[in-house]
């Protein structure tokens, strides 16, 4: 539509595209600081091919083979594992707890005063800082700190472990998920806001409905990199596979620690599975 | 509920102006078609109506009382008495029309209800009933993603219908429907307005229907309103002086029969029941 049809339009429409140049400038910008990170970090590559390395790495590895298969290990091996799903899943479940009401609170497409915007919109606005704040601040600390500061209060076991991964897993699904619920489809919500529906209602007659799915693959995707963080844990005393790991690495058993870590991966293609049926059910 | 605008108007946030100096009162249980070209205005007077855009200027007044004075839960109790059809159904995909109709009534039912019902829709009946005017209660337990535009477009009606609202604000609520269709679903929400002495305000693009559902008729263009009268006092004239921009036949449902009427420039032939 042109101006001269549209006497209310107060805007020209330009010749070029007015995006270009900012999108230019931004591809320029992050070569410009994404080049000199690389060096910070000490990146170089083909260092990993020097000769001299290659064979470093070639007997480190060696080291680990042939894998162990001793019926008193492998008892030990089934007990952790055990174990390192009861932490995982138990952490994940505390910190789902923490952050689905989170998640809630933070999601701005659930704030009926910005429609409007009406009363309270002020206070709805800090409201929400205040809960991002806390979700920052939750998954600011790395679990493994977590780890050892319960470990301190609860003692050596799985229960520090399990307290660590809710602290730090709630912040990241709470931040994860306030992002999901307002990246989908955000006129359902609104419309039913709009006819006088709580938080709750427009929640799940609305944002849940249409995300569905990715709220769950990513929880099951946080449950799998519960089960990798617990070896972390695992070495500062808080039980599971990690505290199998720690031992068989202090006593040099390299058969040991492959088996525990190909017991890893079968975990991993078991989330896989997990997130595959989850998200079909969803569908 | 009664509706009064005072030389209303409206800028976007954009800084494009939407409304300007709208005035504009309406009864209880009154029926009003909104009418335009595109880019009117009709959406924002109705997003207006319905207290889900704030005007910039001039003064609204929804059964009475200024909604945006009103505390957080006066304005929730007044906005669940409002009900909206919208343009394109704000209806997610993978809900099951039950669950899309029952959405209505969230803003009377307690929390526990509103998640009890997405285990066990709590009122079936009452959701087949708010279809069966709309030729869906067949539907009833499909989910939208199943439904074709159409058929989902009538899905958000019928949530309305559910929700029983004292005023019925319809955006363009037939624009996905054939001519047949469109007529049955524009009278239904008439038949609820009826029934309810809901007052009923409609935004449409095709002219035949306003002119056969509606007693009155408010033009609007640039974000004005051009006339407000009772439907019998609208002219051919006026009717092609508000969509002069957009070429010489005015927009309507019927368009096969209604194309020889309209090149004799003679569009209040159209079937007016009661009004010839």
């Amino acid at each position: 539509m042109s101006t001269a049809a549209h006497p209310l339009a107060t805007t020209t429409v330009a010749a070029r595209d007015p995006a270009a140049r900012g999108r230019l400038t931004a591809l320029v910008l992050g070569l410009v600081v994404l080049w000199p990170l690389l060096a910070l970090a000490e990146f170089h590559p083909w260092a990993l091919f020097g000769s001299d390395n290659l064979q470093v790495m070639a007997n480190f590895l060696a080291g680990f083979l042939p894998l162990s298969t001793a019926a008193d290990f492998l008892a030990l091996l089934g007990k952790a594992t055990l174990e390192t799903l009861a932490i995982a899943t138990a952490g994940i479940s505390l910190a789902f707890v923490i952050a689905a009401p989170l998640a809630v609170l933070a999601t701005r497409s659930l704030a009926v005063a910005r429609i409007g915007p009406g009363p309270g919109g002020i206070r709805g606005a800090a409201a929400r800082t205040v809960v991002r704040g806390v979700l920052t601040a939750l998954r600011s600390v790395p679990e493994v700190v977590w780890a050892l500061v319960f470990v301190r209060a609860l003692g050596l076991g799985p229960g520090a472990g399990v307290l660590a991964l809710a602290v730090t897993y709630g912040g990241m699904l709470g931040k994860v998920y306030t992002e999901i619920l307002e990246s989908g489809d955000t006129r359902p919500a609104r419309a039913l806001l709009e006819a006088g529906s709580g938080r709750l209602g427009a929640l799940f007659y609305a944002l849940v409905p249409g995300t569905a799915q990715e709220l769950a693959s990513y929880t099951v995707y946080r449950w799998e990199c519960a089960v990798r963080a617990s070896v972390v844990m695992g070495f500062v005393g808080a039980g599971g596979l990690g505290q199998l790991m720690d031992q068989s690495m202090k006593m040099l058993n390299g058969g040991e620690a492959s088996t525990i870590l190909l017991t890893f991966l079968a975990l991993v293609i078991l989330a896989d599975a997990i997130s595959v049926v989850v998200r079909k059910v969803l569908a | 509920m009664s509706l009064q605008l005072d030389a209303v108007g409206l800028v976007h946030a954009n800084g494009h102006r939407a409304l300007r100096t709208v005035s504009l009162a309406l009864n209880q249980g009154e029926r009003t078609a909104v009418i335009g070209p595109s880019g009117a205005g009709k959406t924002t007077l109705v997003r207006v109506l319905g207290t889900s855009l704030r005007p910039t200027e001039g003064r609204v007044a929804i059964a009475g009382v200024d909604p945006w004075r009103l505390s957080a839960s006066e304005l929730r109790r007044l906005r669940s008495r409002i009900g909206v059809v919208h343009q394109s159904p704000p209806i997610p995909p993978r809900l099951r029309v039950v669950t899309a109709v029952l959405a209505g009534r969230l803003g009377t039912w307690p929390t526990w209800k509103a998640l009890a019902s997405l285990v066990v829709p709590g009122d079936i009946a009452g959701a087949r009933s708010a279809l069966a005017p709309l030729d869906l209660a067949d539907r009833v337990f499909d989910r939208c993603d199943r439904l074709s535009g159409g058929q989902l477009q009538r899905v958000g009606i019928a949530r309305v219908l559910y929700q029983r609202p004292d005023l019925i604000l319809a955006d363009e609520p037939v624009s996905a429907l054939d001519p047949a269709l469109a007529d049955e679903a524009v009278g239904a929400l008439v038949a609820a307005s009826e029934a309810n002495r809901a007052t009923l305000v409609a935004s449409l693009h095709a002219v035949d229907l306003a002119l056969k559902w509606f007693p009155r008729l408010v033009g609007m263009k640039n974000g004005e309103v051009v006339f407000d009268r009772p439907t019998a006092a609208v002219t051919s004239a006026m009717l092609h002086e508000l969509y002069a921009t957009e070429g010489r036949t005015l927009p309507t449902q019927g368009v096969e029969e209604g194309d020889d009427d309209m090149r004799a420039g003679n569009v209040l032939m159209l079937k007016r029941p009661g009004c010839q």
